[in-house]
C-alpha cells in the first residue's frame, strides 16, 4: 500500500508544513546534537563550563574529542546505581499504575455513556493542578507528624512515628499517585473502543468471565496498556521532583544525579553524557509508545 | 451471570477506591490550609489568615503574573504550531516531510524533562555565544522552551478532532472555489474550536506547572511560580503553600466544570477525553 513519496508540495502546503518543521528542528532535535557535543568536550572553569571541540592553531584544525565523561560515566558505581534505581523504580511503579488503573479504566468504560466523560474528567482533574502541589500534599500526610503517623498514635497503634518521608515506600506512593491519571486515560480510550458483542459471544459460547478477560479483553487492550505503561515508565525514569521531595539520601535516581551535576556541580559536560546515556536506555520505549501514537494520529476516519 | 457481576463489582470497587486514593491528599491539603497553627499537620483551630499572608507575599505574587504571562504566550503559539502540525498530518498526501514532522511532533510527549530542559539551555547557551541572541535567558527561552513541548499535546488533540471531521464540507467550499486558506479559517476553524480551545487549556495548564524544563531555560530574569514553590517547598511544608494549593486547586476544577458543562451542552464529543 505504500505511496511513493512525494517532495514536491504547493505553496501554501509548503508554508503549512514548513513553519512547525523549521520550529521543532531548531528548538527540539538541534538541541540533541549540542548535547551530543557537550557530552564528548572536557570540562573547564570557564562561562561556558566547558571547552570547544574543535580548535585551530599553527595552521592546524584541532578536534578534540573527549570521551572521558562516558568512561566516566560507566565507570563510577554512583551513576551505575543511579540508573538501575531509576530503572527499577519505573518498573514497579508501571506495574503498579497498571494494576490500580486497569481496573478503573475498565470500570469506566462499562459505566453508563453519559457518566464516561464525567468520571474521566475526575480522573484526569488532579493531573491539570499542580505537579508539585500533589507532591508536596504527600509530604505533609508522610512525615512524622504528618496526618498518618497522627492518627496511628492518636489510636494507639504505634507509639513512636513511623518514618515514611524521606525513603522509597514514599517516591513509590508520590510517582503512583501523580502517574496514575497518564495511564487511565489510554487504557480507557482503547477500553470504550472495545466491541461488547465480541465477549458478550465468548460467555454465550461458555467462557467464564476470568477466561474471556485473559483471552479477549486484555488482547484487544494491548494498546492502550503499551501507550499508557509508557507513559508512565519514560518519564519516571528522568523523574526528579519526587525523589528530591520525597526520596531520602538512599533513593537515588538518575534524573537527580544529572541535576546536581549540573546545577550543583556545574559540570556540563558529565550531565550531557548521563543524559545521552538516559536516552540510549529509553530508545526502545520511546520507539514503541511512538509507534502507538503516529499509528493512532495517522489513522483515518 | 453471577460472575460477570462479581468481576463487575470488583472494577468499581476499584474505580471508587482509585477515586478515593487520588482526592484525599487533595482534601487534606484543603483542609489544612484553614490552620491556624504554624505547624502545618498540627490542628490549631480555623483560620483564613494564611490567604492573606499569601496575598502579602511580593515574591509569590511577582511569580504567579510572570508564570501567567508565560502560559498565555506559550499556549498560544502551541496551538498555532500544534495545529499546523495536526493539519499535516491528518490532510496531507504522505510524504517525506509529513513523515519527520510526526514523527518530530509527539516526541517530545514522553521525554524525560530533565534531558529536553538540559538540550534547550545548552542551545540557547551556544545560540548566545554564536549571535548573541538571546543575551540573557529569561521570559522569552522560557516561552520558547514551552511553547515547543506543549504543541505536541495540542496536535494529539486537535488530530483526533481533525480525523473525525466530515471532509465532504472543506471539499464542497473548495469545490465552490474557496481558497485552502479560506477553507481553513471559515469552515475548519468553527468545526474544531473547542479542540482548540481544549488544547490551548490543556497547554496552558501544563506551562503553568513545569518546574524542571522552566529551572533550566530561565535565567536570573525570571522565576516562574513553580521554582518559587519548589524552593519554599523544599525547606517543609509551609501552611501558605497550603493555600496557594487551595486557590490552584479551585481555579482548575472551576474551569474544568464550566468547559464540561458547556461541551456538554453544545457538543457531545466533549472535549474532555482528548488528554
Amino acid at each position: 500500500m505504500k505511496k511513493p513519496l512525494t517532495f514536491k508540495l504547493p505553496k501554501g502546503q509548503c508554508w503549512t508544513i514548513g513553519v512547525p518543521y523549521f520550529w521543532l528542528l531548531l528548538f527540539f532535535v538541534l538541541p540533541f546534537v549540542i548535547v551530543l557535543k557537550i557530552s564528548l568536550s572536557t570540562a573547564a572553569i570557564s562561562i561556558p563550563p566547558y571547552d570547544s571541540l574543535v580548535s585551530y592553531a599553527d595552521e592546524s584544525l584541532n578536534i578534540l574529542l573527549n570521551l572521558g565523561n562516558y568512561l566516566l560515566v560507566f565507570d563510577d558505581s554512583l551513576y551505575l546505581y543511579a540508573y538501575l534505581g531509576s530503572l527499577k523504580m519505573a518498573c514497579i511503579t508501571t506495574i503498579g499504575c497498571l494494576l490500580i488503573g486497569y481496573p478503573m479504566a475498565y470500570a469506566i468504560a462499562r459505566a453508563p455513556k453519559e457518566k464516561q466523560t464525567l468520571l474521566i474528567l475526575l480522573v484526569m482533574l488532579p493531573s491539570w493542578t499542580s505537579f508539585l502541589i500533589r507532591v508536596y500534599a504527600w509530604m505533609g500526610i508522610l512525615s512524622n507528624n504528618g496526618v498518618i503517623n497522627n492518627v496511628l498514635m492518636w489510636l494507639g497503634v504505634i507509639s513512636e512515628p513511623i518514618q515514611m518521608l524521606n525513603t522509597n515506600f514514599a517516591v513509590y506512593i508520590g510517582i503512583i499517585y501523580t502517574y496514575l491519571p497518564f495511564m487511565i486515560l489510554p487504557l480507557y480510550a482503547t477500553l470504550s473502543q472495545l466491541d461488547v458483542s465480541l465477549l458478550e459471544a465468548a460467555s454465550d459460547l461458555g467462557s467464564r468471565s476470568l477466561n474471556t478477560f485473559w483471552k479477549v479483553t486484555l488482547p484487544l487492550s494491548k494498546g492502550g496498556v503499551i501507550a499508557g505503561s509508557m507513559l508512565v515508565f519514560i518519564p519516571v525514569v528522568g523523574e526528579f521532583v519526587i525523589p528530591e521531595l520525597l526520596g531520602g539520601p538512599d533513593s537515588l535516581m538518575i534524573g537527580k544525579v544529572l541535576w546536581q551535576e549540573f546545577f550543583n556541580n556545574r559540570d556540563w559536560p558529565v550531565a550531557s553524557a548521563l543524559a545521552i546515556v538516559m536516552l540510549g536506555l529509553l530508545i526502545i520505549p520511546i520507539t514503541l509508545f511512538h509507534r502507538y501514537q503516529s499509528r493512532s494520529m495517522e489513522k483515518d476516519a | 451471570m453471577s460472575n460477570r457481576l462479581t468481576k463487575m463489582s470488583f472494577s468499581t470497587i476499584m474505580l471508587w477506591a482509585g477515586m478515593f486514593f487520588l482526592y484525599v491528599p487533595m482534601f487534606i491539603l484543603v483542609f489544612y490550609s484553614f490552620n491556624e497553627s504554624k505547624l502545618v499537620t498540627v490542628w490549631g483551630g480555623f483560620s483564613p489568615k494564611w490567604y492573606g499572608e499569601l496575598f502579602r507575599d511580593q515574591q509569590i505574587l511577582d511569580a504567579v503574573w510572570t508564570s501567567l504571562r508565560v502560559a498565555f504566550f506559550a499556549s498560544t503559539m502551541a496551538v498555532i504550531l500544534g495545529t499546523m502540525a495536526a493539519f499535516v498530518m491528518t490532510r496531507f498526501k504522505r510524504s517525506w516531510g509529513k513523515m519527520t514532522l510526526s514523527n518530530m511532533i509527539t516526541a517530545p510527549l514522553v521525554m524525560p524533562e530533565v534531558i529536553t530542559g538540559l538540550s534547550l539551555l545548552l542551545l540557547f547557551v551556544h545560540m548566545a555565544d554564536l549571535f548573541g541572541w538571546p543575551a540573557e535567558r529569561g521570559m522569552l527561552t522560557v516561552w520558547i522552551a514551552h511553547s515547543t513541548f506543549c504543541s505536541a499535546y495540542v496536535a494529539v488533540v486537535v488530530s483526533a478532532r481533525l480525523r473525525e471531521l466530515d471532509r465532504s464540507i472543506e471539499e464542497a467550499a473548495q469545490d465552490l472555489g474557496a481558497t485552502p486558506l479560506k477553507t481553513f479559517f471559515y469552515i475548519t476553524v468553527p468545526m474544531i474550536t473547542p479542540s482548540l480551545l481544549a488544547g490551548w487549556l490543556l497547554s496552558f495548564s501544563l506551562s503553568l506547572d513545569d518546574l524542571v524544563i522552566a529551572s533550566f531555560a530561565s535565567g536570573p530574569g525570571a522565576t516562574t511560580l513553580p521554582m518559587v514553590v519548589f524552593s519554599s517547598v523544599r525547606m517543609g511544608v509551609s501552611p501558605k503553600i497550603n493555600a496557594l494549593a487551595t486557590l490552584i486547586i479551585l481555579t482548575v476544577s472551576l474551569i474544568a466544570f464550566i468547559s464540561w458543562y458547556f461541551a456538554r451542552r453544545s457538543d457531545k464529543k466533549s472535549l474532555v477525553p482528548a488528554m
